[in-house]
């Protein structure tokens, strides 16, 4: 077997220390150092995309919060303004149902003023005609005539008991 | 002569193209020392080529080289921990090594330098060496306690220590045995097996033909994942030494 063979040795040996050394020397000094450049490049720009979504999502996030906030204030302004109106308005209202309520009142106190008057007229004409109907019949069934001042107290009686 | 120079051995037969001899040591430039410059040239090529234009989105070859950068990275990162990481371009090279030897070695007439028992002894010696100044700098003559995990019952430990001694000093062995004896057996296999074709000739030659296409595929493999064991066991060696246990 030529692997046996210990003239070859020497010169095995030799070649295999160079050749390893020129390697070695090409994988540390070239191959990775050029590798490991494009490697922390790649890195580099995915963290600078990375860093930039970030700020970007942190300026959204600022955005969002001053959107809220200038909504909110809106909100509580809206809030404010309908309660002062709907306050303002109810007083107008208030105001207004008072003096038509005192209106209506003082109409319906005229009106039952004029009611009783006019039921008083009215009372008074009845017992008028009342006198006159009873002297009349009076007259004719009994021919007595009765007098005047009598037959208005007595139909007053009567209608005082009518009442 | 003939018939003998081109049996299944022949393959690996050094020949001195370069004769070169210094101080009566012969370092003649042989085939073996070519294919290991090839090695180095290979290398060198896919990674200058794979890195020429370093772009974002990676090209085929530079993905080729990123992913063979994060495979080793992360075997030392995943086998060793990041102290670990100040070995990563010995590793590295001898991944890329022993690969590019193993590979370069299935062409035809080519040579496989990672056949050669010596190659791989220098190797394996070399970590075994290596891995034991670490592991004695690092941690002192607690480096022993190597020999004998904690919570070992004393009767235990009479027949641990002296099996993990042995298992220790057997590591550069195992090593670089694997390798030789797999580069070694699939060659003779490959050469055997193409010898069958010549001598059945065009017809019954089909059946030792799709053999040896099928044992290629198979060789191919076993070519990378040979060198993913060295370089893994050396990986886990080195933890040894550095992360104890």
């Amino acid at each position: 077997m030529p692997q046996f063979d210990p003239a070859t040795f020497a010169s095995q040996i030799f070649w295999l220390v160079v050749t390893f050394l020129a390697l070695y020397a090409v994988i540390a000094k070239f191959a990775i150092p050029r590798i490991e450049e494009i490697l922390e490049q790649r890195a580099r720009f995915v963290q600078e995309d990375l860093d930039r979504a970030a700020a970007l999502k942190a300026d959204t996030d600022t955005a969002i919060a001053t959107y809220e906030k200038a909504m909110a204030a809106a909100r509580n302004q809206a809030r404010d303004v309908m309660l002062a109106a709907t306050i303002e308005l109810k007083k107008v209202a208030d105001e207004k149902t008072a003096v038509v309520t005192a209106e209506v009142g003082k109409q319906i106190t005229d009106a039952e003023t004029r009611i009783e008057k006019a039921k008083s007229e009215a009372v008074g004409s009845i017992k008028s005609i009342a006198a006159d109907t009873a002297r009349e019949a009076v007259a004719r069934i009994s021919g007595l005539s009765l007098d005047a001042a009598k037959i208005d107290a007595a139909v007053g009686a009567a209608l005082k008991d009518a009442r | 002569m003939a018939a003998e120079s081109h049996g299944p051995m022949h393959q690996f037969e050094l020949q001195r193209w370069i004769p070169l001899d210094v101080g009566g040591l012969d370092i003649s430039y042989t085939n073996s020392a070519l294919f290991m410059t090839l090695a180095v040239l290979a290398t060198f090529s896919l990674f200058w080529v794979a890195t020429r234009h370093r772009t974002m989105v990676p090209s085929r070859w530079q993905s080729v080289a990123e992913l063979m950068y994060e495979f080793v990275g992360g075997m030392v990162k995943d086998n060793v921990g990041h102290a670990g990481m100040a070995y990563f371009p010995f590793i590295f090279t001898l991944f890329m090594f022993i690969l590019f030897g193993n590979v370069l070695g299935l062409l035809p007439y080519s040579f496989t330098f990672t056949s050669h028992i010596v190659v791989n002894a220098v190797l394996a010696l070399f970590i075994f060496v290596a891995v034991t100044i670490i592991g004695f700098s690092r941690h002192g003559l607690h480096y022993f306690s190597l020999f004998c995990p904690p919570g070992t019952p004393l009767p235990v430990a009479f027949v641990l220590v002296p099996i993990e001694i042995m298992s220790y000093f057997i590591r550069p062995v195992s090593l670089s045995l694997r390798l030789f004896a797999n580069m070694l057996a699939g060659h003779v296999l490959l050469k055997v097996l193409a010898g069958f074709v010549i001598s059945l000739g065009l017809g019954f030659g089909i059946v030792p033909f799709a053999a040896v296409f099928g044992v290629t595929l198979l060789e191919i493999m076993v070519a990378v994942i040979q060198a993913y064991v060295f370089a893994l066991l050396s990986c886990i060696y080195l933890n040894d030494a550095i992360n104890l246990h």
